[in-house]
C-alpha cells in the first residue's frame, strides 16, 4: 500500500518536506488550517489565539504525556485562501529554535487535494533535532501511535 | 555513515523520486523507464546509476537486457530513519481528514 504522508529530508539540509494527499476537496482542506474550533480538534491542542491573516499570529497550548503545558506560537507572513500560508513556529521554552513553513495546498481533482508542507529550520542541527523528536517521545508516543496504525491496517 | 547519506541525495531529486514511484510496481530496463519521462535516455540513465550506486535499485540481467528493480534493503533503511517522524504528521493528518469529512456530512 503506498503512503499517504511522505517526508523529504534530504541528509545535510536545513529543511524538509512534508506532502500529503487528501480525500477532501480543496477549500474544506484549507478550512482545517483556518478555523481555530477545527484546529484545536485534529491537532489536539488549545488555540490561545489564531488570526488567519497576512500579517496575522497565532498562539497553541499543548500538554505533554507528563502532564506539562507546552506553548508554541508564530506570525502569519501570508495567508492565501485555498493556495498558501506563509509563518514561523517556535516552541516557548524549548531549545528548538524558530522555523519557518510553507504550505502549499492545491486541488488534484476528483474531491481530492494535496498539501505540500515545506519546513526550513535554522540550521541542519535543529533539523536533525526536530526529526528525532518523534523518537524520543518514546513507548508513550510514537511507537504506540505506529503499533495502532499497524493494528488497524491489518484488520 | 556515507551510505545514509548518499540515500538522501539520491531522494532529494524528483525525477529519482519518480522512477522509485515507477519501480514499485514492476523491474523495467532503461529504455522503458525513459519512455516516461521528458529527459533525455542519457539523463535517466545518470539517475538509475546513481539510484543503483546508493543501493535503491539493483540491475539484473534478464537476458540480453538488464531491467532495474527496487532494492527494499536500501529503501528500508531510509524508512527506519524517518518513519517515526512520518507516522506523527500521518496520524495527525488521519485525524484531519475524518474530522473535516464529518465536518462536510453535517447539514
Amino acid at each position: 500500500m503506498e503512503q499517504k504522508t511522505k517526508v523529504y529530508a534530504e541528509e545535510g539540509k536545513q529543511d524538509l518536506f512534508i506532502t500529503r494527499e487528501f480525500d477532501l476537496p480543496l477549500p474544506l482542506l484549507f478550512k482545517a488550517y483556518e478555523d481555530a474550533d477545527l484546529v484545536e480538534q485534529w491537532m489536539g491542542t488549545k488555540v490561545l489565539q489564531l488570526e488567519s491573516k497576512t500579517q496575522g499570529s497565532y498562539r497553541f497550548e499543548t500538554t505533554d504525556p507528563k502532564g506539562n503545558a507546552l506553548t508554541f506560537r508564530g506570525v502569519i507572513h501570508e495567508f492565501i485562501p485555498n493556495k498558501r500560508i506563509v509563518r514561523t513556529f517556535e516552541m516557548e521554552k524549548m531549545p528548538f529554535g524558530v522555523q519557518l513553513e510553507l504550505y502549499a495546498f492545491e486541488e488534484v481533482g476528483g474531491g481530492k487535494s494535496k498539501l505540500e508542507q515545506h519546513v526550513i529550520y535554522q540550521s541542519v542541527a535543529h533539523r536533525d533535532e526536530n526529526l528525532k523528536w518523534p523518537f524520543k517521545q518514546g513507548l508513550n508516543g510514537a511507537h504506540n501511535r505506529i503499533q495502532k496504525i499497524l493494528s488497524n491496517e491489518t484488520k | 555513515m556515507k551510505t545514509r547519506r548518499d540515500v538522501f541525495q539520491a531522494l532529494a531529486d524528483p525525477t529519482r523520486r519518480a522512477i522509485i514511484a515507477l519501480l514499485a510496481a514492476s523491474s523495467m530496463t532503461p529504455t522503458a523507464i525513459a519512455e516516461n519521462f521528458d529527459s533525455s535516455r542519457q539523463t535517466i540513465s545518470k539517475h538509475l546509476q546513481i539510484l543503483a550506486e546508493c543501493a535503491l535499485l539493483s540491475p539484473e540481467q534478464k537476458g540480453r537486457e538488464i531491467h532495474y528493480r527496487l532494492n527494499p534493503e536500501g529503501m528500508k533503511e531510509v524508512a527506519d530513519f524517518i518513519e517515526p517522524f512520518r507516522v506523527f504528521w500521518d496520524d495527525r493528518f488521519n485525524k484531519l481528514e475524518s474530522l473535516m469529512k464529518k465536518h462536510q456530512s453535517k447539514p
